[in-house]
Formats: structure tokens, sequence, C-alpha cells
């Protein structure tokens, strides 16, 4: 039996400018099941951003329908999390009170949720930083925790590691891993990075561009944790990306 | 993480002994000249005393109490009139900054009303409130009103809209909007608005005591002037310049521990 968490039913997105309307999205159609892990490849501009922020609530201006369990969303709420392209940290606020964020570190059960997020992201001791004294991959992991802390249903992810070294890249996306396997939250993250796209989903949703539609989601029957030079990914890798480059050539 | 501490080299020693002094050598050498210039005989006795009569005259007027009578007057009115024109210029560049109505309809008078120089409205404040402590305060609380608006209100338009975004996102209250982002990113501007502010105070003190007032230190120095006590002048002026370099270390001071999180150049 399924369980349907998100449901998106001939969602369309245009934006009107001075110089015209832009269809960002058209007729694009996903269900999500509760602990899934979705990625979403495509070329750029071709509406992830704009997806996952109707997703979230964020802009509300859209054709067709988005259901979280079973109910439209009426705006950003705590129940989707969002970790943005770039860390957006407030750099007044150290580590800790950027986990925190509107929440105060001081009360008891607020406090160890913020250590045990400290703990997974391996920043503990950083705890009293502040971000004009971090590391690009280590502002983003505090993003993640950031947006963890909420225990959100759902938690979007727009290019998250976009910026960042392979090396940084591969460690955070173990410690992704580790987080949606030990607490069972669905997962939904956009990237341009093929491996990534294939080494984190259970789906790989792959998009064409102008306007954006889905183009074909792609099931990834490997089981974890995955080896990115076995001949299975390997396999898996090459499916994707002969859609992908059909879709580029559209 | 171990912590790894670094034994400060004599340079650097040298440095954080040096540092606090760095900005007196400039006025210290300015004094040793001058005393030497008088000493030499050089400068006129009346129009330029010696650093050294001035520094009697000023024991002798601390000493009988004349000088913290007038300081006491002149710095109650200096608070009073940037008390006022401060807190007034915050409410309204906080107003304006949140609301775009109330921007619309009151900030463009706000910009025409600050291009007019205090000296000319002086007249009309005597002619409306007379030469008592109320046009004299109110002409210092006009002064003081426009930088703190105005840098209040650009310190709130400054708040960052991808920040404002992962407010939503995280479902902050209004008030968290407020206190977690709004006012940490105004701060800055906020406090070099008070800074500007305390200075124009100043200024505005000088030209609502020189306008007419039997006491504070612009009295003092208009009375010494009448009088050709070049020395009372010379202290005067120093009491201001100490006055008002103090208040704005103070406000520094806050500066340098409320924004330690600034990734700034520092020079
Ligand atoms: N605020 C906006 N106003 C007008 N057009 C917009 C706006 N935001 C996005 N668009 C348009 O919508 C389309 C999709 O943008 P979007 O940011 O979703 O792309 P993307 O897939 O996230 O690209 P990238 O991978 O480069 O981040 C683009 O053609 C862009 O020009
Ligand atoms: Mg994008």
């Amino acid at each position: 039996m399924s369980d349907i968490q998100l449901q998106i039913d001939n969602l369309s997105k245009s934006f009107h400018t001075d110089k015209g309307s832009v269809q960002a999205l058209h007729d694009v159609d996903l269900q999500v099941e509760r602990g899934e892990f979705i990625t979403i490849i495509g070329a750029s501009g071709c509406g992830k951003s704009t997806l996952l922020k109707l997703v979230a609530g964020l802009d509300t201006d859209y054709e067709g329908s988005i259901e979280l369990n079973g109910k439209p969303i009426p705006g950003p709420g705590i129940n989707v999390g969002f970790v943005f392209q770039e860390p957006r940290l407030f750099p007044w606020l150290n580590v800790e009170n950027n986990i925190a964020a509107d929440l105060s570190v001081s009360k008891g059960d607020v406090r160890g949720r913020v250590n045990e997020l400290l703990e997974i992201v391996r920043l503990t001791p950083f705890a009293k930083s502040y971000p004009k004294e971090l590391s690009g991959g280590m502002s983003q992991r505090v993003a993640i925790a950031r947006a963890l802390l909420r225990e959100p249903e759902i938690l979007l992810l727009d290019e998250p590691f976009g910026a960042l070294d392979a090396f940084t890249r591969a460690h955070l996306q173990e410690a992704l891993l580790e987080i949606w396997h030990r607490k069972q939250r669905t997962m939904i993250l956009v990237t341009h990075d093929l491996d990534e796209a294939v080494f984190l989903a259970n789906k790989v949703v792959v998009m064409n561009s102008r306007p954006g539609t889905i183009r074909r989601i792609i099931p990834i029957d490997l089981p974890f944790p995955r080896k990115k030079n076995s001949e299975s990914f390997q396999a898996y890798r090459r499916k994707v990306l002969g859609e992908f480059e059909q879709a580029d050539e559209l | 993480m171990k912590e790894v501490t670094v034994k400060p080299s004599r340079n650097n020693r040298f440095r954080t002994i040096a540092r606090p002094f760095a900005g007196f050598w400039l006025p210290a050498l300015i004094v040793i000249v001058w005393q030497w210039l008088s000493y030499a005989g050089v400068l006129n006795r009346t129009l330029a005393p010696s650093p050294y009569r001035v520094a009697i005259e000023f024991w002798d007027l601390l000493i009988s109490g004349t000088l913290l009578h007038h300081l006491r007057i002149s710095t109650i009115r200096a608070m009073a009139g940037f008390g006022l024109g401060a807190a007034v210029g915050l409410v309204l560049g906080v107003a304006v900054g949140f609301l775009r109505p109330v921007e619309k309809s009151i900030d463009p008078s706000f910009q025409m009303l600050r291009t007019i120089p205090h000296l000319a409205i002086t007249p009309l404040f005597v002619l409306w409130f007379g030469i008592g402590e109320t046009s004299k305060v109110l002409l210092i609380a006009l002064g003081a009103f426009f930088p703190l608006y105005i840098n209040t209100f650009l310190g709130i338009r400054s708040a960052d809209k991808k920040l404002f975004e992962v407010t939503r996102v995280l479902n902050f209250s209004i008030w968290k909007q407020i206190t977690r982002l709004i006012i940490p990113s105004a701060l800055p501007n906020i406090l070099l608005g008070v800074r500007l502010s305390m200075g124009v105070s100043w200024l505005g003190l000088v030209v609502a005591e020189m306008m007419g007032s039997s006491a504070g230190i612009g009295f003092m120095i208009n009375d010494a002037r009448q009088y050709s006590q070049t020395t009372v002048v010379y202290v005067g002026i120093l009491i201001f310049a100490v006055v008002g370099k103090l208040s704005d270390s103070l406000v520094r001071l806050l500066e340098r521990h409320w924004l330690k999180w600034r990734d700034n150049f520092q020079g």
C-alpha cells in the first residue's frame, strides 16, 4: 500500500514581467510517497527552483493543485523544510543560535536537539562561532541542521551542495543519507550532478526545459549504501544521462 | 579542537600598548609646538594664549565651580534635545522603513525640511517659543532628528530579502522577524545615526546657547569673548571637543560590542 504524502497535479506557473510572460512550469504531475528520497535533475532555468518554492508555499500564485496530506498548502509552514542554494545564515547569530533560529537555545528541549544536530553535521566544536568564521561547506551544514531542527515532514533542498568541492560534497551526501535513514523524512533534492542524483534517490525526476515539464521518472532500485563505481550504479547513471541528453536536445 | 596559543611577538605587544594612544600624538604635537611658539613670543598673547595659560584658566574655572555649572546645564540641554530628536527619529524611521504608505506620505516633506540650515530657522523658533529652554531643546532636537531618521530608514530597508525568505520558511512570528532579522540588520546604520545625531546635537547646542542664554558652555564662550577673555574661550572650545569625542567613543564602544559579527574590511 502506498502512502501518498505530496500530490502535484497539472501544475503550471508563469512569470509575468514587463517584457512579457515566461512559462516556467507546464502541466507538472508528481506523486511523492512518505519517506521517499526524490532527486530532480534538469538544465539550468528549467524551473526546478520554481517547483520547490511552490511546494514550500513561498509562492502561492499558480495553476493546478499541490496537496500535502490531501490538503492544499496555504503558505510556508513548519511541516515543509527548505535548504536554499546558498547557506543564508544570520550573520549576527552564532552557529547554535542560527540552528535554533527563532527558538531559544537556553530552553532544555531545544538545547538537546541543537546538540544532537551539531553532532550529526559534525560542528560541535563550532557551536559558538559566527558565520564569518565558517567555510562555505560548514555554513551549508549549519543551514541543513537548521532546516532539520523543526523535524519537517518534507525537506526540500535546492542544489544544497552546488558550490562545494567534491570531497565536502561526498561527505555531506553521506551525512544527508544518514539523517534520512535515521529520521525517515521525505527528501526532495534538486541537483545538476548526475552522480549525486543517482547516489541519493529512490526516484530521479528528469525535467525538460522551456517550458519546464517532467520528462521521465526513473526509479533507482539499488540498496544502500551505494558504490559509485559499481557496475549497477553506472548502468543507472547511463540511463539517467541518456534521458538528460535527449531532454537537452529538445 | 585544540587551542593553540601564540605568544605575542615584541612588535605585537608594542602595538597593543600603543594603540589607545595612537590618536593622541597629533594633538599632543600641536600643543607642544604651540607652547614653544608662545614661549618664543611669536604668537599674540591675547589672540592665541599659550597652552599653559589655558590650562591655568581651566583649573581656575574648575575650582570655582563655574565650569561644572555651565557644563551641567549644557549637557542637560544637549541630552534633552538629543533624546527627543533621536527618539522621534527612531520611531518615524522605523515606521517609514516598515510601511510603504507612511514612507510615501511623510518622507518627501522631511527630505525638504532637512535641507533648511539651522541658523535660518533659529529666528522662527525664537518667535514661536521665546528664548527660553523650549526653543533651545527643540532646536537641538530638530538637528538630532534627521541623521537618526534617515539612517534607521536606510537600515531597515537594507535587510536582506533572502534572509526574509528564510524567516518565512521557518515560520517566524512578526515579533521574531523584527527582533532577529530587521533590528540586527538595521543596527549598524542605527548606531551610525546615533553618532551623527550626537555630533549635530553639540553643534545645535552652540547655536542655541549663543542666540541668548544665561548659562551653558556656549554662553560662557560668548560672554568671555565680550570681555576679551580669550583663555576662557579656548577652555570652552576644548570642552566641546573633549565631550564630543567622549560621547562618540562611547557609541563606538557599543558598536564594537554589538557588531562583532560583522565581516567587513577593518582597514
Ligand atoms: N521571479 C521571477 N521573475 C521572472 N521570471 C522568473 C522568476 N523566477 C524564475 N523565472 C524564470 O523561470 C524559469 C525557471 O527558473 P528557475 O529558477 O526555476 O530555474 P532552475 O531550474 O532552478 O535553474 P537553475 O538550475 O539555474 O537554478 C527561468 O526561465 C526564469 O527566467
Ligand atoms: Mg535554481
